[in-house]
């Protein structure tokens, strides 16, 4: 993961920072473990009040569903040839975050006593749309922003406050994740105050 | 004279509150699709991804597009789509349809909503938009 080359844009330093990266990532992974850990509470207290629970699981399978697709476009982004060599790093390095939500949306679903939903074999993207590094960049930012939009009309709606607090967790990352994309795409990477 | 006064006051509130409930503003088709940049983690117009596709929504039965996994209250909920039964959908896809699979919170601007329902409806089933 970390062997990822370095965006020119974000300037040579990086390079010197890649241990620090390198902490930052072992923090996040630190952080997924943490959520996770504090599930066998929530279990507990969700096995009280059935009906929240249940509205709970959907919401975080719904959010596992866009998670995978998310990681199934990172592929066949990385797959179509059509990224050079620092925007690759970037969406390869993306995927591997989205594919951490995922792991983590799905333990916590099954935690709670939920199924997981499975992968879609095929998730039929427009690829032959895609022509340029600019459109998978512009694709692939549309997807972040639209996962900006999702989890922030997650946050509001779990009856588990804890939950609400993953979901802001993850929509933090994927604000990272389009504001670079967008600076990459030569955008203003941060259009605005608020997200919507 | 004062029961005249609160009489012709009580018309005239009768008469303006009937016609704001009426009147949803009036939505713009080009900001709505920019609304709906909200909506494409999960859905597009053409495709069933993790929410269904959205071409030819208006007059369309909640639940009726062939192929996508509904949730039971979704497809139970009787509902078909037009201005007024989206427009309560989309404030609260939660409240208006308990046990969706749409986990969102929804869009609480009348305006944005107007927009967007403007833009879906602009989505049917020959537009350059869905073919
Ligand atoms: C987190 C993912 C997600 C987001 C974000 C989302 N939706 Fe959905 N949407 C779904 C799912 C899943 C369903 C199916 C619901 C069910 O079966 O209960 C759905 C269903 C719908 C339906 C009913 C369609 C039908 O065929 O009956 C409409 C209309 C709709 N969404 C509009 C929107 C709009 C407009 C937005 C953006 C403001 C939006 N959704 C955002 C996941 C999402």
């Amino acid at each position: 993961m970390f062997d990822l080359d370095k965006p020119s844009f974000l300037s040579a330093k990086l390079g010197r920072r890649q241990a620090l990266q390198r902490a930052a990532h072992l923090t996040l992974s630190g952080a997924a473990v943490a959520l996770l850990a504090g599930k066998d509470a929530l279990a507990a207290d969700h096995s009280a009040m059935k009906g929240s629970a249940e509205q709970d699981v959907r919401i975080l399978n719904t959010a596992l569903g866009a998670e995978q697709e998310a990681v199934a476009a990172y592929q066949a982004g990385a797959e179509c040839g059509l990224l050079r060599k620092p925007t690759l790093g970037l969406a390869v390095q993306f995927q591997g975050h989205h594919k951490e939500h995922a792991d983590a949306l799905a333990a916590t679903v099954s935690k709670l006593g939920g199924t997981p939903v499975a992968p879609k074999r095929d998730y039929g993207f427009p690829v032959s749309s895609l022509k340029s590094e600019k459109d998978v960049l512009q694709f692939a930012a549309g997807l972040e922003k639209g996962a900006v939009s999702a989890y922030l009309g997650a946050v509001p709606i779990f009856a588990d406050r804890e939950l609400a607090k993953v979901a802001a967790s993850i929509l933090g990352d994927e604000a990272m994740h389009w504001a670079v994309l967008r600076y990459a795409l030569g955008e203003n990477p941060v259009p605005s105050a608020f997200v919507s | 004279m004062t029961s005249r006064f609160l009489a012709a006051l009580f018309t005239t509130v009768v008469a303006f509150t009937g016609t704001t409930a009426a009147s949803r503003p009036q939505g713009d088709a080009a900001r709505g699709a920019q609304i709906y940049e909200r909506c494409i983690a999960c859905h597009a117009l053409k495709r069933n991804r993790t929410g269904p596709k959205h071409c030819g929504i208006f007059g369309r039965r909640a639940g009726g597009v062939a192929g996508f996994d509904y949730s039971d209250a979704m497809a139970a909920s009787g509902t078909v789509w037009d201005s007024e039964s989206l427009d309560r959908f989309l404030e609260a896809p939660m409240d208006a349809v308990p046990g969706t699979s749409m986990g969102y919170d929804g869009v609480k601007v009348p305006q944005d909503r107007a927009d967007l329902i403007a833009y879906l409806q602009s989505a049917t089933a020959d537009s350059p938009l869905c073919r």
